[in-house]
């Protein structure tokens, strides 16, 4: 027989706390480095197989379908129709937050709205929680909210938001 | 889709064993492990001696804080000196366990293996959410603080937006669930309540709120799997594992419209056609499907072609899904009742299955006569998908 333990007994037992101290130096690639510097310069781009005709966003280096280099860089408009948009109380530990975070995925332009694959973003969209409540965001146009070109430092955060228009 | 598995043996599962389903439990994992594989054991009517290969599924180590949990978790097990593989794909790796332990029967390696899954949600502080951040793309996701809890909102918001689905209709699973685990003898959540009560209460990540989500927990579940030749000497009543499929999906989700499980789809399309199975909805009986959150058992219905795309709401609320109608689904009580500790709560599915069809889930028994059953689990990004169809 297995014995859970409550809240308040818990306490009673000697707890080993650890907290790992690991740190990574990621490696961005052939493909996402190109994207976060187009990031930079306020454009986003994607690789095409020309194959398929598939436009990978993010851009891959290699169509997963076909099993063959992808073909061209395009570059795509940064704006798009959100797919969906989300409101979140909670942070990522599970605090309770005071205000929400709104974050959505966004299927960027041009594309088609039968595509069950397209170039598509997952970040911030600037929006209220009532609108993502009864959902009247969802299908809207919406453009990046680009932060100061002097500030961009090659990052998804270099796209602060993205707002409807 | 063209699948090119051969097949060596037929294989039965003859035993099966679970722990209790509990927040915070005093046991290791190693000792919960032995707990529910000796069960499984017992109900086979075998010794360790007798098992030739060990099959371990745990998802990603993290949670219980011990790295390499394959290796860990082989003493409990009954791993050693003998051979050992461990499945893990998140979410999916409970089925893909009972998957995995077919495979090593199905191709003649070996006559009987034991597999075990296993999983501890609750030693990680402050909360298992905060390890989740690390399943997130490094550069170009995890900027935005991420929690897990996001991207199934994040899917439950397109399915609802695609197909016109209310939030109170996707409730009444966990109302269903819920209820179905006051029968289950180890489920940690079971209870009666109403759509009123998941609707009011707290929002994590709108549109999912606290009763949408399943609990966390530690638990362990076990099977044996025995090829057709050496079954019958230990049983009168096997159960056959008819079909099993899995699938991944790529892992770029906002590139893909989430209003729809094709990874599950096609692990389906695959055990379907093992199987023999042409028209599931007729030919299913009892189904277990992944259900951490209450639209996603919606979600994979429609993907196990058990409903049409948007219509399982319609469906369960007609009373289909229910323990006394056409298709019983999650008589055990699912995630959302019986709990969630990830790999254990998928093979927790696959033994509930293996119990129905066996006639022994006591009061979780569907009242129906029933002969062919299914389990199907799910992870990662919204990318794997498994699924098992067995009979007896």
């Amino acid at each position: 027989m297995v014995t859970p333990l409550k809240e308040e007994e818990l306490s009673k037992h000697i707890i080993i706390s650890y907290k790992p101290n690991a740190k990574y130096a990621y490696t961005a690639g052939q493909a996402q480095s190109k994207y976060l510097l187009g990031l930079k310069e306020g454009k986003i781009y994607g690789r095409k197989c020309n194959n398929c005709g598939k436009v990978y966003v993010p851009p891959k280096m290699y169509c997963d379908e076909c099993f063959r280099p992808t073909d061209e860089w395009v570059e795509v408009k940064d704006e798009g129709i959100v797919m969906t948009a989300v409101a979140s109380f909670i942070s990522w530990t599970r605090a309770r937050l005071e205000e929400p975070e709104i974050v959505g995925v966004i299927r960027l332009l041009p594309s088609n709205d039968r595509d069950f694959v397209y170039p598509g973003i997952f970040h911030r969209i600037c929006t209220s929680y009532e609108e993502v409540k009864n959902m009247s965001v969802i299908g809207k146009k919406v453009k990046a909210v680009w932060k100061p070109k002097e500030e961009r430092k090659g990052s998804i955060e270099d796209i602060q938001c993205f707002k409807v228009i | 889709m063209k699948v090119n598995i051969y097949l060596n043996k037929r294989v039965a599962v003859i035993g099966a064993g679970l722990t209790l389903f509990r927040r915070r439990l005093l046991e290791t994992p190693q000792e919960i492990a032995w707990e529910a594989a000796r069960k499984a054991l017992d109900e086979a009517g075998l010794e360790l001696r007798d098992i030739d290969c060990v099959v371990i599924g745990s998802a990603p180590d993290a949670f219980d804080g011990v790295h390499m949990k394959g290796e860990y978790l082989s003493h409990g097990s009954g791993g050693i000196r003998k051979p050992v593989s461990r499945v893990f794909v998140g979410g999916a790796t409970g089925v893909m366990t009972a998957i995995a332990g077919w495979y090593h029967v199905a191709s003649g390696l070996c006559q009987r293996v034991l597999a075990v899954a296993e999983e501890k949600m609750s030693p990680s502080r402050p909360h298992p959410q905060a390890i989740f951040k690390y399943i997130w793309d490094p550069i170009l996701e995890k900027p935005l603080n991420p929690n897990l809890i996001w991207i199934f909102a994040m899917e439950m918001h397109r399915y609802m937006a695609t197909y016109g689905i209310k939030k109170e209709d996707i409730a009444l699973v966990s109302v269903k669930n819920k209820r179905n685990a006051l029968n289950n003898p180890y489920a940690q959540l079971g209870a009666n309540i109403t759509v009123e009560d998941v609707l009011k209460s707290e929002v994590l990540v709108w549109p999912v709120q606290l009763l949408d989500v399943s609990p966390v927990s530690d638990g362990a579940a076990a099977i044996v799997l025995a090829s057709e030749d050496v079954a019958r000497r230990y049983t009168d009543t096997p159960v056959w594992v008819e079909g099993v499929g899995w699938t991944l999906d790529n892992t770029e989700w906002p590139a893909r419209d989430l209003a729809y499980a094709r990874y599950v789809e096609f692990a389906a399309r695959m055990a379907y056609k093992m199987a023999g199975i042409e028209r599931p909805n007729k030919e299913i009986d009892v189904v277990e499907p992944y259900d951490p959150f209450d639209y996603k058992e919606l979600h994979h219905l429609e993907a196990l072609q058990l409903a049409k795309r948007g219509e399982a709401p319609k469906l369960l609320k007609e009373g289909v899904f229910d323990i006394d109608g056409d298709i019983p689904s999650s008589p055990s009580g699912g995630l959302l009742g019986v709990g969630n500790p990830i790999a254990a709560a998928g093979l927790m599915k696959v033994v509930s299955i293996y119990w129905q069809l066996k006639g022994t889930a006591g009061k979780m028994q569907v009242k129906k006569p029933v002969h062919t059953g299914l389990a199907q689990a799910w992870g990662d990004l919204m990318q794997a998908g498994t699924v098992i169809v067995m009979r007896n």
